[in-house]
């Protein structure tokens, strides 16, 4: 695109005297300006002056600097960036649903109500829990409550001395933080070459100041836990309780349910496994169950279903507090209603297996080429650790970098932290053989550049909008605000 | 054919089990223990078409009753230009991830760094981070941030006259976090400042929580109120719904330290509760206190100036348990919304907002007062666009003559305690119908 003329900020195309909007009057004639002038702003805030159309325009050009599920392949491991089916977005954008206020009485939103207790019982039976909130906004925020819960658990037992969550030394980075925003203390369990969490390890950390132990299944590198019912028995003796993080559900998606092997409380990402648009860093959700036992912890509101048959809105003194300003991003769940329904429980029998599938068949076709340092079966995602070949010094961010010329978002890279070059695909079950074939042709490429000519990697990319950022001085001498930019030029 | 959002026909499968060395799709699951497979299809419907989606999506939104709004409390009833869905509704925003390839990422990190200029703006503070979930969210992460640029301090004070859900999920966050928070009690309305410095005066304070307008709609006068608090050495935090600052002296101007509230009324759809858009601001001192994503400028190896997500060793993906918070995802494409929204209105147009608020809900306040069947609760107090009314019949009456003509007349406060609130999205013809149905009680 044609940067010279499209690359401004808004507050760079803004004149004095224009405007994008037309206000409704009511004809009321009472005057802000009646307020004492102690409560009013001094200085109107700088914000742009700019019509309509020049707002479009800005936007939409802004937009095509962008990448998207909808422009290409995005293989970015432990986010499941599957297809966002567009028949969820019109359902979102219900016009009645879009003006309930979600203080209107009950009488007057049964429909919203009952789709929110739909979900709520989906969930359940997918994961193989009693019962779910839908309120929890995001993955890490479904952790902290879920955590909560676990607390209140052992709180309502007269329990105060566990204070501990033991997470493997290979989880998202937001688990041992959601842990410590519950005020909790994390203790790390290595985990084995392939990332599975070995019983003898975790074994004499387990004592009565555990509360929980929080795991994914499969676990970063993609691999299945086999001795989580041991690990679960074992948590469950020394009167913890098991986290699952939901992270990594889509391939048991048809296969297997957290509930069974044992897990106590988890979170489900929508934004994940249940197609619902990330949006560049949300809105997501990630909605929190337990098992039977624990359903009187849940966080406030709940939507419940009344013996007649109605759905109402319920606050309890048993749950352990309000999370949430309202019932949680509800046009989010909307849309995970909506993938589901279209699915089926035919079609979501399949999620899980050809998400498999694919990750398997991108692993096996590209290990002549990238280390595999996991052999065996994987589930929906797998790690290499770099290029075989790495004479040329060529590095994984110089790989995923080259990624970006061909139309490919890149893996995750460096993550899990147990490998150098960490480089994590995850393909997910809504990509065609044939672009998972063209992946791996240009992956194979990329290999053999890095061998032939490792300078044209090293300076990926070339074809991109820009070019590589300066990350440090961006942190060095912070500008995070139009004001400071144009601050910055005057100096 | 498997389904329409699965492109595998069974030679694909065929193919690329060969591929791995293997035979059937059941071998792919070989490493989950026999007794923990799921031997059965859950127990839902078989698939649908898109046609039967809609149609179960219609029957549902059936019922549920459209009103016309006068209920605010933290949310209102905004009007939502087409421009904002139009654009909201690109999909290389809307099914983008977050931009960790600021090569192909720069429209999101553009707009994060417009959203994040004008909500400094707005709120009068230096900082923004890219979002949080939703006003109370945010105001319980701004009480982190004091505590944690306390070190040692473990008690926070909030006014009663911060909104109910707000002071709900402080109290959850403070009770797991260890926070002792301490409610400042209410007087006539508004903040107590003798109690508040009584409060302060025991010690130990690493933050102060206020709103504007408070949860009754008050307008309260906080002069001398962040010297007072800056003297016991902690922070001042104010909660406001983001569109009221287009007209109301915004929290830098009060002297708060940090601004944390709601941005749902800036336009964006009731939706039953969301999405919405938490804000968090700050001054710079405490920048790097913020939690979640923020967005930098900085220039690229050709030279262009470009937007990187920045200052990340405060992240969680970084830090661990060290991290200023566990965030990750956010609201990132509701700070879209803002920017657009924003964009179109500019400061005029948001102060218009707020000058068709105020008009509306002064009009309806003292016609409501003539009909001699409510008074203001708070006759003395100021308001922008929401107030309480004492009722002389029970709320459960004004509510169901009103919705029963189609009109939500406030949110229930108490038996004989109604909150109302008046936006632009209320005609004159709505608002003096609802005037017609309280005079005939």
């Amino acid at each position: 695109m044609n940067r010279e003329c499209y690359g401004k900020l808004i507050f760079e195309l803004s004149r004095k005297g224009r405007g994008g909007y037309r206000l409704p009057s009511n004809g009321c004639t009472p005057s802000v300006d009646e307020l004492p002038e102690v409560l009013l702003r001094r200085t109107a805030p700088e914000l742009p002056e700019v019509d309509e159309p020049t707002v479009v325009r800005h936007y939409n050009n802004m937009s095509t600097n962008n990448f998207g599920v909808d422009t290409g392949f995005y293989p970015l491991g432990s986010c499941t960036m599957k297809y966002n089916p567009k028949i969820n977005e019109e359902m979102a954008a219900d016009e009645t649903i879009a003006s309930l206020h979600p203080y209107q009485p009950s009488a007057t939103v049964q429909g919203v109500l009952e789709l929110y207790y739909t979900l709520q019982q989906t969930l359940s039976e997918i994961g193989g829990m009693s019962e779910f909130t839908l309120n929890t906004y995001a993955g890490a925020h479904g952790e902290l409550t879920g955590l909560m819960v676990i607390r209140a658990y052992h709180a309502g037992r007269g329990d105060d001395r566990r204070v501990k969550v033991i997470v493997p030394d290979s989880a998202h980075g937001t688990n041992p933080a959601s842990a410590a925003v519950a005020g909790l203390k994390v203790v790390e369990v290595k985990s084995r070459e392939d990332g599975t969490v070995d019983v003898e390890d975790l074994r004499p950390l387990l004592d009565d100041t555990v509360a929980a132990v929080m795991m994914t299944n499969p676990n970063t590198l993609g691999i299945f836990e086999r001795n989580i019912p041991e690990i679960a028995s074992l948590v469950h003796e020394a009167g913890a309780l098991l986290y699952y993080d939901g992270a990594n559900l889509n391939p048991l998606v048809g296969v297997a349910r957290p509930g069974d092997m044992g897990f106590d409380v988890m979170h489900i990402n929508l934004h994940k496994t249940f197609s619902t648009p990330h949006g560049g860093g949300g809105p997501g959700a990630g909605p929190v169950g337990v098992r039977k036992g624990l359903e009187h912890l849940l966080p406030n509101p709940r939507v419940v279903k009344k013996d007649d048959g109605t759905f109402d809105i319920s606050y309890s003194d048993c749950s352990l507090g309000q999370v949430t300003g309202t019932l949680g991003n509800f046009a989010v769940a909307v849309r995970a209603l909506s993938y589901i329904l279209s699915l089926g429980c035919d079609g979501l029998d399949m999620v899980g297996r050809l998400a498999t599938l694919n990750a398997n068949y991108v692993k096996e076709s590209l290990r002549d080429a990238y280390l595999l340092p996991v052999d065996g079966v994987c589930k929906h995602e797998f790690v290499f650790d770099g290029l075989i070949d790495k004479s040329g010094g060529v590095t994984t961010l110089n790989v995923a970098k080259r990624l970006l010329d061909h139309g490919y978002h890149a893996p995750t890279i460096y993550f899990p932290l147990l490998f150098h070059e960490s480089l994590m695909i995850e393909p997910t079950e809504t990509e065609s053989k044939e672009t998972l074939d063209d992946f791996i042709r240009v992956m194979h490429d990329i290999a053999r550049e890095a061998a032939e000519s490792p300078d044209v990697v090293k300076s990926a990319p070339h074809n991109t909008p820009v070019g590589h950022p300066d990350d440090t001085n961006a942190a060095l001498h912070p500008v995070v605000t139009y004001k400071e930019l144009i601050d910055n030029v005057q100096q | 054919m498997l389904h329409r959002y699965l492109p595998h026909t069974p030679e694909d499968i065929a193919e690329m089990l060969a591929a791995c060395g293997l035979k059937s799709l059941d071998e792919l699951c070989a490493d989950v223990p026999d007794e923990l497979l799921l031997k059965r299809r859950y127990e839902l419907p078989e698939q649908m078409s898109e046609k039967e989606v809609r149609d179960f999506f219609k029957s549902l939104s059936d019922n549920n009753r459209r009103l016309i709004c006068f209920a605010g409390a933290g949310y209102y009833d905004h009007y939502t230009p087409a421009v904002v869905k139009s654009v909201l509704s690109r999909s290389e925003f809307l099914t983008a991830y977050t931009p960790y390839q600021p090569e192909i990422s720069q429209g999101t990190l553009q707009y994060i760094f417009e959203y994040q200029s004008m909500m400094t703006s707005l709120t009068g503070l230096d900082v923004s981070n890219a979002s949080m979930y939703d006003g109370a969210t945010a105001t319980a992460e701004a009480m982190l941030m004091c505590v944690a640029a306390s070190r040692k301090r473990d008690r926070v004070l909030v006014s009663d006259t911060v909104l109910p859900q707000v002071k709900a999920v402080l109290a959850t966050y403070a009770r797991y976090h260890g926070i002792r928070l301490d409610v400042v009690p209410e007087a006539g309305g508004v903040t107590s400042r003798d109690h508040l410095d009584r409060m302060l005066a025991e010690g130990d304070v690493a933050g102060v929580i206020v709103a504007t307008p408070n949860r009754l709609g008050i307008l309260e006068d906080y002069t001398g109120l962040a010297d007072t608090v800056h003297k016991s050495k902690a922070l001042l935090v104010m909660n406001a719904p983001a569109s009221a600052l287009g007209s109301i002296k915004s929290p830098g101007e009060w002297g708060a330290d940090i601004a944390a509230g709601d941005a749902q009324s800036l336009g964006m759809p009731l939706d039953f509760g969301g999405p919405y858009l938490g804000y968090l601001c700050a001054t710079k001192a405490l920048m790097r206190k913020m939690p979640g994503r923020i967005v930098g400028a900085t220039v690229d190896d050709r030279g262009q100036r470009v937007f990187v997500l920045t200052l990340q060793a405060r992240e969680q993906h970084i830090r661990r348990e060290k991290a200023t918070s566990n965030i990750c995802s956010n609201q990132g494409l509701m700070a879209l919304f803002v920017s657009v929204y924003l964009s179109l209105l500019g400061a005029r147009g948001l102060d218009e907002v707020n000058r068709v608020g105020y008009a509306g809900a002064h009009y309806l306040a003292k016609e409501l007062e003539a009909t001699g069947k409510m008074s203001l609760s708070y006759p003395d107090a100021p308001y922008l666009n929401e107030f309480v009314m004492t009722t002389v019949d029970k709320v459960d009456d004004v509510m169901a003559a009103c919705v029963a003509e189609g009109i939500l007349p406030g949110v229930k406060l108490g038996e004989h305690e109604i909150m109302i609130a008046v936006t632009e999205m209320q005609s004159r013809r709505d608002i003096d119908r609802y005037i017609e149905i309280v005079s005939s009680l």
